[in-house]
């Protein structure tokens, strides 16, 4: 039996340690926002926050948690979409597919709690999500305009 | 049973928000405080089978077509909302099953989306299904006041009664308009009256795509359902010889361990995690595949370069004479190496099966294939079986396969009642794509003394699609595909989308077709990939060789071709092209599945030889552009598939094994390599061609050709991947 944290509801699972925090979420807890891409940390659709940072949960194991850490999904990073990255990501018709978007989403969120003004050079070096669909562009625009939003 | 498979389905769809088609029970669900409630009320019918309207005034367009990103979605919803007259406001869509196509003798045409044709080739009776619709609803509502049709209009989904303030709701006619017969002619608007087509509306389906809301084909959970992993074959061909079940039978989580058909292995479990773990621990012994090795395989390509068994796919007056009276001869070989799909989302479907009933859940860019495959699995009456759609994580041609829909019905088939979900993973989908095809080129030119191209040869050499998959469609052996936008124009009208816009006075276009044991598929933007390479790295070349400007040399031989010479002029100006700046850049212009489309790009290679790719100028005419913000956004996505192909992509095979098996070996572009993008959607009108896929045909040759002006070196293999941009 372990215990989690996920959007501030407590869970508990009998699951194998070994098994990554990304399939607890999607077949233990239910949560299927966070998207399995790879399964080897390579494309960030997996992304969630552990204590506000972005990881890839794909790799994550379950074992590593303590069950005190708050652990955010999609779900959880804001009420009616009004996280400025959702806001931003609305106004410019972000998603294609939207399968990457979660992960995208994320890992954009993520970057922004510790670097709320990123340039250009830090969006390259942080944000290193794959989209098949290749909504960079509107990605890249999407953070700037987040950047003058408030939740 | 059947009840509960109801029930459950039912709850599903309510989850995903599909309405009208299904049941009528959902207009209450949607009420938001305040407004009336039509609960206790008889749900409408449909209008017709494209158009259903609540009794408050939510418009539900039927959506045959896939939608994988590309946002046919929205566009079809628009070209409904056109005709129909109704408020943009209070659209929704759905998805028609292929069961209920196929019961309503294929009211909704065919669902297939592949091709760039999801618009294209359905505008004209969607547009006509709305535009009865309205006719009955103005009918309808002449009715209720008792007066000829003529006297009302119609706005907004607001039926007034001229010279009165009377008015009617769409939503308050819909009932009595279904009772009308349709109308035996419906008229279009003319193009210059539209309001919603050509306007950049804002996707339908991005809401639930920003919260998790969105449930894809992977996300489907159904009450009892147990999830599967599959292990296929290695290698190409390979068979299950042998597989020791006991092995894995008590791991976590182990239901059932299942041979599907005589290549592949499935574990059942009650999560995924557990059943790809069994699989993956499970002693399989394989046997009868087939040892093909890419590398081994350049030796028939290059065979193919100058054989003579040749098909011709275009040719115009002779090349032999010009060649002979040549002042200069030009020649380079190029290459387009197995590409994966690899869309986002890994295959996956979901099945039910007993032995009255079958019902999928999928992913799938051809509903009725999949319906098809799924009955052909489940081994009972099409009839009897029914697929229902989900937004696709990606498609870009693979899941126009239904190779995982039988696979998922053939696991559930071996415990009937219980629902499975097959997840492929992603090391699966690697190995076991249906490949970009692998081809060569050998392209000459004879210029004359003046620098003038006299004749042209393109001789390919490598994979053809057809073959493989569709071999009633060859022509005597030869698959015109293959010659996607090199084929000559005015001699077929079903590929008159994929002709050549320049005019040669010599030309041979032929194709000696090698076809290694690879199985190939459509992949976004198909031949016209490599094709565009081939031709549009080789006009580069031969512009430099002529010592000509390639912008001047190319429009000299698009003289015929008013809206290429449109495209490439607007990228030209735009980019700067021509101008004494110091900035690398690269031209190329393309005609695939009825667009026209061009594109400069800006490149600088720095001294160790490093890529940055700065800046692409594109720009398309597709004739119409129902969206344009969504045109923009298929600009920028093909040019990330099409230069991740270029830089990284390339499946090799080593005894029959493919030997990329994730993104780390198969990479794709990051947001760190995406240049700046400047998109000019130029419609000129009067034709209706493809958005998705034409213009990541022009990515990678601008590149190639700019690569060529930073540093006088041209790229002839692909993909870039290690080698050195500064080493000649
Ligand atoms: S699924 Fe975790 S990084 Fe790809
Ligand atoms: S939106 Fe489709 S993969 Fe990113």
């Amino acid at each position: 039996m372990a215990k989690l944290k996920v959007n501030g509801k407590s869970h508990t699972v009998d699951v194998e340690e070994d098994t990554p925090l990304l399939w607890v979420l999607r077949d233990h807890i239910g949560l299927t926002g966070a998207k399995y891409g790879c399964g080897i940390a390579q494309c960030g659709s997996c992304t969630v926050h552990i204590d506000g940072v972005a990881v890839r949960s794909c790799v994550y194991p379950l074992g590593a948690l303590s069950g005190e850490e708050e652990i955010t999904t999609i779900e959880g990073l804001s009420e009616g979409a009004s996280h400025p990255v959702q806001q931003a990501w609305a106004e410019l018709d972000v998603p294609q597919c939207g399968y990457c978007q979660p992960g995208m989403i994320m890992a954009v969120a993520g970057m922004l709690n510790t670097n709320p003004n990123p340039t250009d050079e830090d969006i390259d070096a942080e944000i290193t999500n794959i989209c098949r669909c290749g909504t960079f562009v509107r990605v890249r625009e999407g953070i700037h305009l987040a950047k003058t939003k408030k939740a | 049973m059947t009840e509960l498979l109801n029930l459950s389905r039912r709850k599903f769809i309510i989850a995903t928000g599909a309405t009208g088609l299904t049941i009528g029970v959902l207009a209450a669900c949607s009420k938001k405080p305040g407004e009336p409630d039509y609960s206790d009320m008889e749900p409408n019918p449909e209008v017709n089978a494209w158009v259903h309207i609540g009794h408050d005034d939510t418009v539900t367009v039927r959506i045959a077509r896939s939608e994988m990103g590309q946002g046919t979605l929205t566009g079809l919803a628009q070209l409904v909302a056109e005709e129909l007259e109704c408020d943009w406001a209070k659209v929704t869509t759905e998805y028609p099953t292929p069961g209920q196509n196929l019961a309503r003798e294929r009211v909704w045409g065919d669902f297939s989306t592949g091709g760039s044709s999801g618009i294209r080739r359905s505008h004209q009776y969607v547009r006509e299904g709305a535009a009865a619709a309205r006719i009955m609803l103005v009918e309808a509502a002449a009715n209720e006041w008792g007066v000829p049709v003529a006297e009302c209009t119609v706005s907004k989904g607001v039926v007034s009664l001229k010279g009165s303030k009377k008015t009617l709701t769409y939503g308050k006619v819909a009932s009595a308009a279904a009772q009308l017969a349709p109308p035996l002619d419906v008229t279009l608007k003319d193009p210059k009256d539209w309001t919603i087509i050509g306007q950049p509306k804002q996707r339908l389906d991005t809401a639930d795509k920003l919260t998790g809301a969105q449930v894809y084909g992977s996300d489907v959970k159904l009450d009892g359902m147990l999830t599967a992993s599959i292990r296929q074959s290695p290698q190409i061909g390979g068979k299950v010889k042998s597989l020791d079940a006991s092995a894995v039978a008590s791991m976590p989580g182990v239901k059932k361990i299942v041979q599907i058909g005589d290549d592949a292995v499935a574990v059942v479990a009650d999560t995924w995690w557990r059943a790809n773990k069994a699989v993956l621990a499970l002693p399989v012994e394989w046997e009868g595949g087939v040892a093909f090795s890419s590398s081994e395989f350049e030796t028939e390509l290059d065979d193919g370069l100058t054989s003579d068994d040749a098909f011709t796919g275009n040719k115009v007056g002779e090349i032999a004479p010009a060649f002979a009276n040549a002042a200069k001869v030009v020649e380079a070989t190029y290459n387009m190496p197995f590409q994966n799909h690899a869309p986002m989302e890994p295959m996956n479907a979901t099945a039910i099966w007993t032995p009255e009933k079958c019902e999928v859940w999928c992913p799938t860019q051809n509903g009725e294939a999949a319906l098809a495959a799924a009955a052909e699995a489940a081994e009972l009456p099409i009839e009897q079986c029914d697929v229902y759609k989900l937004h696709l994580g990606g498609g870009f041609g693979r899941r126009g396969m239904s190779d995982y829909v039988s696979q998922a019905v053939k696991i559930a088939k071996q415990m009937p009642g219980t629902p499975i979900k097959l997840q492929w993973s992603r090391e699966e989908d690697m190995l076991h794509g249906f490949f970009h095809p692998i081809t060569k080129a050998r392209a000459r030119g004879a210029l004359d003394a003046d620098g003038n191209l006299t004749g042209l040869h393109i001789r390919i050499s490598g994979q053809s699609i057809l073959a493989a998959l569709m071999p009633q469609a060859l022509a005597n052996g030869m698959d015109f595909a293959t010659f996607q936008g090199l084929l000559p124009s005015g001699v077929d009208a079903r590929v008159e989308d994929q002709t050549l816009k320049y005019t040669f006075d010599n030309l041979l276009v032929d194709h000696a077709m090698r076809n290694p044991p690879v199985r190939p598929g459509f992949w976004r933007g198909v031949n016209a990939n490599q094709n565009a390479i081939y031709l549009e790295c080789f006009m580069d070349e031969l512009a430099h060789a002529a010592g000509r400007d390639p912008l001047e040399f190319r429009l000299a031989h698009l003289k015929d071709s008013p809206k290429s010479q449109a495209v490439l002029k607007a990228v030209a100006e735009k980019s700067g092209w021509g101008a004494d700046d110091g900035k690398s850049r690269g031209l190329c212009n393309f005609y695939s599945f009825g667009s026209y489309t061009a594109a400069c790009a800006e490149v600088t290679v720095d001294a160790d030889g490093n890529l940055k790719i700065d800046r692409i100028v594109a720009a398309t005419d597709p004739g119409y552009a129902v969206n344009p913000q969504q045109v923009e956004a298929q600009v920028q996505g093909s040019f990330v598939y099409g230069l991740s192909a270029m830089l990284y992509g390339e499946i090799t095979f080593e005894n029959g094994v493919a030997q990329q098996k994730n993104f780390d070996s198969f990479n794709s572009m990051r947001i760190s390599e995406m240049p700046k993008v400047e998109t000019l959607v130029m419609p000129s009108g009067g034709f209706w061609g493809g958005v998705g896929e034409p213009t990541i045909a022009v990515a990678a040759p601008a590149v190639l050709n700019a690569i060529y002006a930073a540093t006088g070196k041209r790229v002839r293999k692909l993909p870039i991947k290690d080698q050195n941009l500064r080493d000649a």
